[in-house]
This record gives C-alpha cells, sequence and structure tokens, in this order.
C-alpha cells in the first residue's frame, strides 16, 4: 500500500495547528466535554452525549470516503453492525478483553468487509458502488438474522460491566470516555487526510477520475483505501454498542437511522472538511434530542431525512461551506 | 423423493409467477435507472405508497385494490414529473447527480418510510379481493389467484410500456435520451420534458406495482427496503433498459428465491436478491443480456 | 535507435462502430509528431488507447521498450507518459495551482527519481502556470477560468508530470494567433530540454511549423506517415481534407 500513496515526507507548511498540535487540543477539548458531562451528575448526560459523539465519528468516517472522494456509501448499518456484532461475539469468547481491543476487532472485521466490496465494485461507476452498499446492509442482516451464536433474529443480552474500569462511577461513562477517544482519533485521522497527498489524491477522484488516472492517481488503490478507512471507523463507532443498549436485536442493530443520521450530518454540516460532519453531528444530534424530549421520538427520526433534503437541495455546501466561501 | 420433487415444481411454477410480480415492480427502475439514468433508491417508497392507496382505496371506500390504484395514476404521475423536475433543477443541472442527487433520493426513502409508520403504524396491512384467496385449478397444478393477479398485471404493463416506447414518438424519445441528447434536440424534443414524462410514468408503474405488492402479501412501511435490493438487482441482471433482459432477470430472481425459500427456509430469502446484485456487479456488470 | 512509443495494429470499437483498426506508429525519442485527421477520425481515441484511459481490444503499445498492454492509465504516467484532454476536465474542487500539484505528488514524486516537497512543489506548480501564461490566476478556481484558458491548464497539468512523451490533444483550439505562437514555442521549448511530442491539431499552420514528421487518420486508419510537406500532398490526404 506504501507505494500507492505519493511519497510527501514535509508538505506545505500546514495551514493553522500542525498535527500533533491539533491532537493536543482535541483530547482538551474531549477532556472538558467529558468533564462537564459528568458534572451534570446523572448518567442520562452520559447516554444522550454518547449518542451524539457516536454519531460524530459515524459521520466524520462517512466522509472520508463520500466527502473526500464522493463514492456514497449507504451501506452504513452493515459496517456499524459487523463492529457491534463482533462485539457480542468477543463478548461471548473472550469476555475478559478490554473493550479497545474489541473495537479494534471490530473495526478491522469492518475494514475488511468494505475492502472486499470495494473490490468488487470500485472499478464500475459509483452508482454501482453505492447500489452494492445497500445490498450489503440485508445481506450482513440476513446473515446475522440467521447465525444463532449472536442470537439470530431474537437478539442477543450483554451484560454490562457495573464499574467503568480505570475512572470509576457508572460503566456508561467508561463507555462515552472511549466513544469520545475514538472520535479525537477519527478526526485527527480525516483533518491528517485533508492535509496529505491522500486528501489531494481523493479530491482529484472526485472530481473527475479519469484526469485523476492520467495525473498518475491511482484511483481503485486509493478508493480501497477511502473505503477502508470509512468502514474501519464505522465498524468502530459500532463495536461498543452492544455495552450500550445490553440487548442488541438486527432490527436495532440495522435501523436505518444510523445509515440516515451518518449521511445526513456531514451534507448538513459540509463535507469538504472534517468540521463539517462534526457541526451536523451537533446539530442534528442536538436538535433530534430536543425533539425527542419536547415533541415524540417518533417526529426526531424524520429530523435528519428531511434536513437532509432540505440541506442537499438548497445549501449543497453545508453549514460550512456557508461560512467559508472558497473551499480548501 | 417425491416430495421434494413436487416441492421443486411447486417452487418454479410460484417462482415464475413472482418473476412476474418483480418485473411489475422493477419496470419503473428499468426506466428511470436504464434509460433515463436517474438512481431513484426512492423507488420501492413510491411502490409503497401505491400500497398504501390500495389499501385505503380498498378498506375506506371499498373498491378493488387494483382499481384504486389506478384512479390514483395521475396523482402518481404528476408527483414523479415533479419529483423530476426537483433533481433537474438541483441536481442534474448542478451536475452533482452522484453525491446529493444519491443521499436525495435517500432521503426520501427515509421520509416516506417514517412518515408511513406514522400514519398507518408498523401493523401488517392486507386488502381484501375476491383474488387475494383461492386457486385458479388447472387439473394438475392449482396456481393461486395472489400470484396469478400480479403477474398477470405486470405482464400487461411491461408489454404495454413496450408498445409505447417503440411505437409512439415520445416513447422512442425517452429510449434516445440517455443515449443522445444532441439528437434529441434536433428532432425537436426537449430532453428535460421527456424525461420529465418518463419519470411520471415510472411513478406511475411503482404505484401500480404496489397494488400488485399488497396482494401477494400484506405490507408494512419498512418492508420497501427488500425491495431496493430486488428492483436494482433485476434491472442491473436484465442489462439496465431493456424489457426483455428485465423479464429474464425477474423471473430467474422469482425462481431462485423460491427455491432458497423452500429449500433453506425463507429467512434467507432477502439476501438472495443482493448476492445476485453483488456477483453480477462483481462479474458481469452489463447483465446478462448485455454486450 | 529503438523507439520511445511503438504502436502496433491497435484496434478499437466502440459497439459495433470501428474507431480505430490496425494503427502502427512509431515515435522516436526527441521526436515532434504531428497527428492530424478530419474530425472523429480517431486522434482522440489513438490517445486513449496510449495512455490507457481506453483499453484497445486489438493490438499492442509498448512505451520506452515496456509493453504497455494492461497497465493502468496511472501506471504509464508514471512510466512517463502524458496526454491533455481535448475536452478539459479540471480538477472542479481545486485551484489551478493545487490542480498541477496532482501529477506532482502522484507521478513526479511516486516516480520516486526526484522528490519535490513543500515550498518546491508551490514553485514548480507556478512555474509551470507561469509557462502557459496563468500564474496570476493560480489561487483561481477551474470555473473562473475561460475555455481557452482551461486548455492552457490542461497542458501545463500535462507538462507537470515530468513527462518523457507528452500527448497535446488539440491544446489550440480557439486561441488567437499570438497565443497559438505562444504555445507552439512552449511545445517547441520542451522538446529542446528532450521531451518527445505528439501534437494533434486542426491548425495546419502549427501543425506544419511544429511538425518533425506527420502522420495522418483517417475513419480509424492511418493513411499517411512521413515528411510533412510531402504528406500533405499525397492524393489520400488531400481527398480526405477537401472530401470534407
Ligand atoms: N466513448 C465513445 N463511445 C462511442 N463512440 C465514441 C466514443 N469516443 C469516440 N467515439 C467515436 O469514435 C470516433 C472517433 O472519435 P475521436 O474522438 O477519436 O475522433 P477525433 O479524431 O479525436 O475527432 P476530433 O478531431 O473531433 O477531436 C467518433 O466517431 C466518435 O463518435
Ligand atoms: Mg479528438
Amino acid at each position: 500500500m506504501a507505494s500507492l500513496v505519493a511519497k510527501d515526507a514535509e508538505r506545505e507548511a500546514p495551514r493553522g495547528l500542525g498535527h500533533v498540535a491539533f491532537i493536543l487540543v482535541m483530547v482538551a477539548v474531549a477532556a472538558v466535554v467529558f468533564m462537564i458531562t459528568r458534572s451534570i451528575g446523572n448518567s442520562y448526560a452520559f447516554f444522550a452525549a454518547y449518542v451524539v459523539v457516536q454519531y460524530m465519528v459515524l459521520g466524520t468516517a462517512w466522509n472520508i470516503l463520500g466527502g473526500y472522494t464522493g463514492y456514497v456509501n449507504f451501506g452504513v448499518t452493515a459496517f456499524f453492525a459487523i463492529g457491534a456484532y463482533s462485539t457480542v461475539v468477543l463478548h461471548k469468547l473472550t469476555p475478559w478483553m478490554p473493550l479497545p481491543a474489541m473495537i479494534l476487532i471490530g473495526g478491522v472485521m469492518a475494514a475488511l468487509v468494505g475492502l472486499g466490496t470495494g473490490y468488487l465494485t470500485l472499478r464500475l461507476r459509483g452508482v454501482f458502488f453505492s447500489i452494492a452498499t445497500l445490498a450489503l446492509a440485508v445481506v450482513v442482516q440476513t446473515l446475522i438474522t440467521n447465525w444463532d451464536f449472536v442470537g439470530g433474529a431474537r437478539g442477543a443480552y450483554v451484560m454490562r460491566p457495573r464499574i467503568a474500569p480505570l475512572i470509576g462511577g457508572d460503566y456508561i461513562q467508561y463507555l462515552f470516555l472511549v466513544m469520545l477517544g475514538l472520535c479525537v482519533i477519527a478526526l485527527a485521522t480525516a483533518r491528517a487526510i485533508e492535509r496529505s497527498a491522500l486528501g489531494y489524491g481523493f479530491a482529484a477522484i472526485r472530481d473527475d477520475e479519469a484526469a485523476a488516472e492520467a495525473s498518475g492517481v491511482p484511483t481503485l488503490g486509493l478508493k480501497l483505501i477511502a473505503t477502508a478507512l470509512s468502514g474501519g471507523f464505522m465498524g468502530m463507532a459500532g463495536a461498543p454498542l452492544p455495552y450500550y443498549v445490553t440487548y442488541l436485536d438486527p432490527s436495532s442493530g440495522f435501523s436505518l437511522n444510523y445509515a440516515v443520521n451518518a449521511i445526513a450530518m456531514p451534507l448538513i454540516g459540509g463535507t469538504s472538511s472534517w468540521l463539517g460532519p462534526i457541526v451536523g453531528a451537533i446539530l442534528v444530534g442536538g436538535l433530534q434530542e430536543y425533539i425527542r424530549v419536547t415533541i415524540s421520538s417518533a417526529v426526531n427520526v424524520l429530523v435528519a431525512g428531511v434536513l437532509m433534503v432540505a440541506f442537499v437541495i438548497l445549501a449543497p455546501q453545508g453549514i460550512v461551506g456557508l461560512f467559508q466561501r472558497k473551499k480548501r | 423423493m417425491d416430495a421434494s420433487a413436487d416441492l421443486l415444481i411447486n417452487a418454479l411454477i410460484s417462482g415464475l409467477l413472482l418473476g412476474g410480480f418483480y418485473a411489475a415492480v422493477s419496470v419503473g427502475v428499468a426506466i428511470s435507472f436504464g434509460m433515463l439514468d436517474i438512481v431513484n433508491i426512492a423507488h420501492p417508497a413510491v411502490i409503497l405508497l401505491g400500497s398504501y392507496v390500495a389499501f385505503i382505496g380498498n378498506t375506506v371506500f371499498g373498491i378493488d385494490p387494483i382499481l384504486a390504484t389506478v384512479i390514483t395514476l395521475p396523482v402518481f404521475y404528476l408527483l414523479g414529473m415533479v419529483a423530476y423536475q426537483v433533481y433537474y433543477v438541483a441536481f442534474e443541472r448542478r451536475d452533482d447527480q452522484s453525491l446529493r442527487g444519491l443521499s436525495f433520493f435517500f432521503g426520501i426513502l427515509f421520509i416516506a418510510e417514517v412518515g408511513l409508520i406514522l400514519s398507518f403504524g408498523v401493523d401488517y396491512r392486507s386488502v381484501q379481493a375476491w383474488y387475494v384467496s383461492g386457486n385458479l385449478n388447472l387439473g394438475i397444478i392449482e396456481l393461486p389467484w395472489r400470484l396469478l393477479v400480479p403477474f398477470l398485471l405486470g405482464m400487461a404493463m411491461v408489454v404495454g410500456l413496450q408498445l409505447y416506447l417503440s411505437r409512439t414518438f415520445i416513447g422512442r424519445a425517452i429510449q434516445a435520451v440517455a443515449q443522445d441528447q444532441q439528437a434529441l434536440r434536433l428532432m425537436a424534443a426537449n430532453p428535460t420534458k421527456i424525461k420529465r414524462i418518463a419519470f411520471g410514468l415510472s411513478f406511475a408503474t411503482a404505484a401500480l406495482g404496489g397494488a400488485a405488492l399488497i396482494i401477494i402479501q400484506p405490507v408494512e412501511p419498512s418492508i420497501g427496503r427488500e425491495y431496493i435490493g430486488r428492483v436494482f438487482a433485476i434491472c442491473v441482471l436484465g442489462g439496465l433498459g431493456s424489457f426483455p433482459g428485465m423479464m429474464i432477470a425477474a423471473v430467474t430472481l422469482g425462481i431462485v428465491e423460491n427455491l432458497t425459500a423452500t429449500f433453506f427456509g425463507p429467512s434467507w430469502a432477502p439476501a438472495v436478491a443482493f448476492g445476485v446484485l453483488l456477483v453480477t456487479l462483481a462479474v458481469r456488470p452489463s447483465g446478462i443480456l448485455g454486450r | 535507435m529503438t523507439a520511445l512509443l511503438h504502436v502496433e495494429k491497435v484496434g478499437k470499437r466502440f459497439g459495433g462502430f470501428v474507431a480505430l483498426q490496425d494503427i502502427d506508429l512509431e515515435v522516436q525519442p526527441g521526436e515532434r509528431l504531428g497527428l492530424i485527421g478530419p474530425n472523429g477520425s480517431g486522434k482522440s481515441t489513438l490517445v486513449n488507447c496510449i495512455c490507457g484511459t481506453l483499453r484497445n481490444e486489438q493490438g499492442s503499445v509498448s512505451f520506452g521498450g515496456a509493453a504497455m498492454d494492461g497497465l493502468t492509465a496511472h501506471q504509464r504516467t508514471r512510466l512517463g507518459l502524458a496526454r491533455s484532454f481535448q475536452l478539459p476536465r479540471p480538477f472542479g474542487s481545486l485551484t489551478l495551482a493545487e490542480n498541477l500539484r496532482i501529477p506532482i505528488l502522484y507521478a513526479v514524486n511516486a516516480r520516486g527519481e526526484r522528490t519535490l516537497s513543500g515550498a518546491a512543489i508551490d514553485a514548480r506548480c507556478l512555474e509551470l502556470l507561469g509557462q502557459v501564461g496563468l500564474a496570476d490566476k493560480a489561487r483561481q478556481m477551474p470555473r473562473d477560468l475561460t475555455q481557452i484558458e482551461m486548455r492552457k491548464l490542461e497542458l501545463a497539468r500535462a507538462m507537470a508530470a515530468d513527462p518523457k512523451l507528452l500527448i497535446s490533444d488539440e491544446a489550440m483550439a480557439g486561441l488567437s494567433h499570438a497565443e497559438v505562437d505562444e504555445i507552439l514555442a512552449l511545445l517547441i521549448r520542451l522538446n529542446g530540454q528532450g521531451v518527445t511530442v505528439i501534437m494533434i491539431e486542426h491548425i495546419m499552420r502549427a501543425v506544419m511549423a511544429f511538425s518533425q514528421r506527420l502522420a495522418v487518420l483517417v475513419a480509424g486508419r492511418k493513411i499517411a506517415d512521413g515528411d510533412p510537406k510531402a504528406v500533405v500532398r499525397e492524393p489520400e490526404v488531400v481527398r480526405a481534407y477537401l472530401g470534407e
């Protein structure tokens, strides 16, 4: 893989912060968010915040492929559920395994499925890839529904440990902390890609694939990298889910909500930079939480869909695009 | 042995009938995707809308489910024209079909599904008509009307559309639109208008397909998702835009699904379409009748 | 001396339509070849087959002694084959300078002979833009360019790949008299630096001034190849053009 990507030891002077500084700032922000959530003092705050941060990871993951290379993955639920069910399996086989290790394994599984799907379909026009990902979601769901080891259609119960390791307190605090960490990693990755040769290669693919090839860009290889990264992060976002819900069945694990939110958030926030999915996740996630509490949980799922349709028609550059006129 | 031969014959026949029905729900995609090159993944949502229209017409007004949908076809046609106009203005003209155009239809699919859940709940709904139960007895075999009527409806739609597309000016223009917009302009036909008409037709066929769907089986709002894979698998396998290819693909899928359900259990059936789709894309993306 | 580019019996069909048939073509290192032919004669299709943008069903292409068949377009670009597209295909979301950055990162740097980084890339992009007269637009987006400026950007992007063989597909169409001379001088200068150039052009004045050798395609076949002055007098060539 290394030879696929052009060598670029030092890039142009990075605009704004360097990579390390960015990660430090993000870690600080995550720490502050965690402290604030903890200071609220009830576990509802953690449960709500976990969902928003999970969507930040999902949205960022989707955007690495969708926003940067222009390939639409509708099979978010497949990758997400692969991560989740990989944890169900690990929980049964190796209950002693620490959560971050389970997340890593879930991510690798999802990345491999992404690679496979991509390898089969990424030579074709982009729409075929998109249709194939829709198909993938149902294939994976059917497999899981028929797999008794993970509960089949009945679903699986996963006991959540009572006490959080390392930090003490309720286990949801630990889940939230882990998800925050994952979010920092996902954001740092996305931002690093944007500023690297890889990011330029992705942009060239998005703009014109034949011209990209003619300019030396190994389009298939780069698309596979994007698909694997994107799928991997989706899997990682899903891996802690069994401990969050404690009961996981195919119809909830494969809920279309995950896909719609993961696609809507970058499109609403803006697909051209790492900031877009974050802005979208905060806005949509916050709004959904608000509507769920004030109006009804039935209406809240509509929000993402309606906002997404409105944005793609009326503000295709998303919120971030509205503020910065020129891209990149 | 005899029992399994019986099962096999039964699966083949009902698979064939199912294939006719699949053609009814896929023919709209053969138009929109195959001829207009618009990937309307919200197509199944329109199918379901058709099913629910049949359901309302049948339960509230007591009319025949197919008739109920036929009465509302002009509405679906208009809806399709509006949908294309929005798509054209917002995506095609901006040349942003792949990312935002696809997401647009995905959003519509989701909104329609949630909208149906909010209005009708998640219960299964069905219709009453003489053909929903009972069989046509042909001596050796019995054909359930429930499958036969959608099959005939599907065949009638495909044959009718094929005639329309090959015999009328607008029909020929629709077939030409994806290939050569320039030539179309020379024929003094406005490509946007042609596409609008075609998209309206695509919606109308979806609604009729929806009536067929609710005759075959009770429906609930999320059932549409299963049909995304089916209709696209059929159209891709059939070679985009070719009705004969689509018919072959639809019948093939119907039979393979039925065999799968018979010999491995119904819970595996949904994966068949998607498996077929993935394999087709990987091995022969131009479809069975493709070059 | 072995040929740099060797095209042998190349054939290409689109459905039932034969776009290229039995094309043989050799280009020597350092040569300036003109390629002409009426509209639709297959010139761009030949470029696409040489560069791997399209796959030819028949025949083979070798470059620098190595067979190109089966290699993807980006692999050929990295080996030193670069082309401009007749209908400009800029990277729409990147600035002009960033457009040139792509081949520098992915062709020049990936080749590994020399690796540009940071400021050197920026300088090289500006230098190339300057050569085609677009230096003052380095930070603009392609959508702000005229069609003619996009042609120049196409050429600059092909040059940015540091090719051994540059194929310019109608880079001059629509340019003013003075601009044609500018691009002509640029291509000749490039050739003087050792780059082999194939120029596809309808502007005969430029073709005749440029070419050391001239090849003519008509309806997917090569009907003439040789000294430019002699080739344009060949009856078959004259007929193909007057017959238009
Ligand atoms: N992708 C394609 N599909 C079908 N036909 C094609 C395709 N590309 C080119 N053709 C046809 O092949 C023939 C040769 O086209 P080509 O573009 O190579 O001609 P050309 O010599 O470059 O013409 P021009 O001087 O106008 O650029 C034309 O008849 C064209 O219509
Ligand atoms: Mg040409």
